[in-house]
């Protein structure tokens, strides 16, 4: 997936672009939950009346954190479309390099 | 007391939401941001003399205790950044009342400031790794819509390198997150900090943590990725362009101290070459590409890329005293550099034009600008006795008490290319007569509004000289409590 953003972000069109930076987002997304450790079938719940987890549960915070990356990747693409749209508008072209400044 | 360190967070916030409401008026809108920006700085002067007087603040949100809650948390060297936001807060609210086109004022300017220094106070405050990456957010998000405002061809271009080389870094920023969690299981930087000394080097750590310098590498354009700054900075008005100019690169900076001295201390025979000759082929390339600009805005974009090679310089050298150069150098560049673009725009508004040859004679015509233009300027290239000389003095003599005599010697190289560049700006600006092509607009009064700000950064530049020694022991005591984060981890953790 990483490969696959680097690919379209190299790409001359503004939309190829920000699909890749989607992939990049969502390839990041899954490394945090690889790194953090998978552990299967056990949802981070803790009994009722215990503070404690019992027995090995899956740790949330790589979750949480993911969580959050993609509220912020989604913030992000629809400031990214907006502004690609601006970039349309104004150059009248998908194609970065047939752009020049002013 | 407290809640005290919050508050730098939660007043441009207020103010933002309060502005969203106000967005026809423009008085409104200009009262209120100057408002908070000065109580945003008064605070943090609060905050600077409590932390220097009682040790360093700390707050846990929600009450979690310290390595599972989200940790807020003000020693010597965030509270010196945040009084550095704080000013240039003040300084750049004021100068937009007139140094801003009327529609980019409508078209909401000043709530995006305020979320933009929201998101750099926070990153300054955050005790947390991930928290860091969603300031980071905060402020480029603010950040892209401030360089695009306005909408015209050359900002949407530059907007658009702009945006897509600091998504990839900040992806580059969330995987190092991920495999640090992974590694350690914990985010907390005092945590981390702990825990890296005592843990055994791996080849892992090193990986992670050279994606930490490259994320923030890129967002301080560093040398081999700067290519986005000059790229982009230039397209916005030069207001943002100063606001920019100011924050943005200093967070990433910023943080690269803050982990290189805290976190990443095993490998000092990888880290400390690649940061030396990193910073200064940064210092280099800048600054030649610097001398070649005849747009006083790309020389300056340029000198940016420079001198944040001085900084870096500093945290490679990986000494009390070198540190501490670093951070006493970053708060005068954050003070000249910003100010060296307020006059770049006072000679925009006063001649109509960027560009050095089409400009000339402003010190016949404004001699006492002239000389609040001056200071700034030769701050920047480091004449005593303003604060620039003393910033690179302290580098230099603590690089020859690392005994670190090339990147010294280029460290005093590149001072003289600096000088030549001002001196190059000065002469064509300043000395030299009229150029027959008139320009459209030829205004002789420059607005209050303009120059206050410059005279107030100016006036600093002087103090932070004069009176170096407090300063320098200020930095010389923050750069002592992030080369030994004991006194910070007891703090955090309440060990």
């Amino acid at each position: 997936m990483y490969a696959a953003g680097v690919y379209l972000l190299l790409r001359r069109s503004i939309v190829k672009l920000i699909l890749g930076i989607i992939l990049l987002g969502n390839a990041t997304n899954l490394l945090i939950l690889l790194a953090g450790g998978l552990t299967q079938n056990a949802p981070a719940f803790i009994e009722e009346g215990s503070n404690m987890a019992s027995g090995q549960v899956a740790d949330p915070l790589p979750q949480a954190l993911i969580l959050t990356a993609i509220v912020i990747g989604f913030g992000i693409i629809a400031f990214a479309l907006a502004l690609m749209y601006r970039f349309y508008q104004t150059s009248g072209t998908d194609d970065i390099d047939q752009v020049t400044e002013d | 007391m407290i809640s005290l360190i919050l508050l730098p967070i939660l007043i441009p916030l207020a103010t933002f939401i309060l502005l969203i409401f106000f967005r026809r008026s423009m008085a409104i809108n200009q009262f209120f941001t100057i408002g908070s920006a000065i109580v945003q700085l008064l605070i943090s002067l609060l905050i600077l003399i409590t932390v220097s007087d009682e040790g360093i603040i700390v707050t846990q949100l929600g009450n979690w205790p310290a390595p599972y809650g989200i940790t807020i948390v003000a020693d010597l060297f965030s509270a010196i950044m945040l009084v550095m936001s704080g000013l240039i807060g003040v300084s750049i609210s004021i100068y937009a009342v007139t140094g801003l086109k009327k529609d980019y004022q409508k078209g909401s300017f000043y709530p995006l400031m305020s979320v933009l220094l929201m998101g750099v106070n926070g990153a300054f405050l955050t005790g947390d790794v991930f928290n860091l990456y969603v300031w980071f957010e905060v402020l480029i998000i603010a950040s892209f819509v401030l360089l695009t405002l306005g909408g015209s061809r050359a900002q949407m271009y530059g907007g658009l390198k702009y945006m897509t080389i600091n998504l990839i870094s900040s992806m580059l920023l969330l995987s190092a997150i991920g495999l640090l969690y992974g590694q350690t299981g914990t985010l907390n930087i005092a945590d981390l900090a702990l825990k890296m000394r005592e843990s055994a080097p791996s080849a892992m750590v090193t990986t992670t943590g050279m994606l930490f310098f490259i994320a923030f590498g890129i967002k301080s354009a560093l040398f081999p990725f700067f290519f986005w700054l000059p790229a982009s900075y230039h397209t916005p008005p030069v207001t943002i362009t100063a606001l920019f100019s100011g924050l943005m690169t200093k967070v990433g900076i910023y943080a690269m101290i803050r982990f290189f001295t805290m976190i990443f201390v095993h490998d000092q025979q990888l880290w400390q070459p690649l940061l030396l000759t990193i910073g200064g082929l940064t210092m280099v390339i800048g600054v030649l590409t610097a001398a070649s600009q005849y747009d006083i805005r790309r020389i300056l974009s340029f000198h940016i890329i420079s001198q944040i090679g001085y900084m870096v310089v500093g945290l490679g050298l990986f000494t009390v005293s070198g540190v501490a150069g670093a951070i006493y150098f970053l708060a005068h560049n954050i003070i000249a550099k910003t100010n060296t673009f307020l006059v770049a725009g006072i000679i925009n508004h006063i001649k109509g034009s960027f560009d050095l040859k089409a400009i000339g004679g402003l010190y016949r015509s404004h001699p006492y600008i002239a000389l609040f233009m001056f200071i700034p300027m030769a701050g920047l290239a480091g004449v005593p006795p303003l604060s620039g000389f003393f910033g690179k003095l302290l580098l230099i003599i603590a690089g020859f008490e690392a005994r670190q005599w090339i990147i010294t010697g280029v460290a005093v190289l590149v001072s003289l290319f600096t000088m030549f560049s001002m001196i190059k700006i000065w002469n064509e600006a300043f000395w030299k007569k009229q150029p027959v092509t008139t320009l459209a607009n030829n205004k002789e009064k420059v607005p209050f509004t303009m120059i206050f700000p410059v005279v107030l950064l100016a006036l600093l530049t002087i103090i932070l000289g004069i009176a170096a020694e407090p300063f320098i022991n200020l930095s010389t005591r923050a750069a002592d409590q992030l080369i030994n984060p004991g006194e910070y981890i007891q703090a955090v953790l309440r060990r």
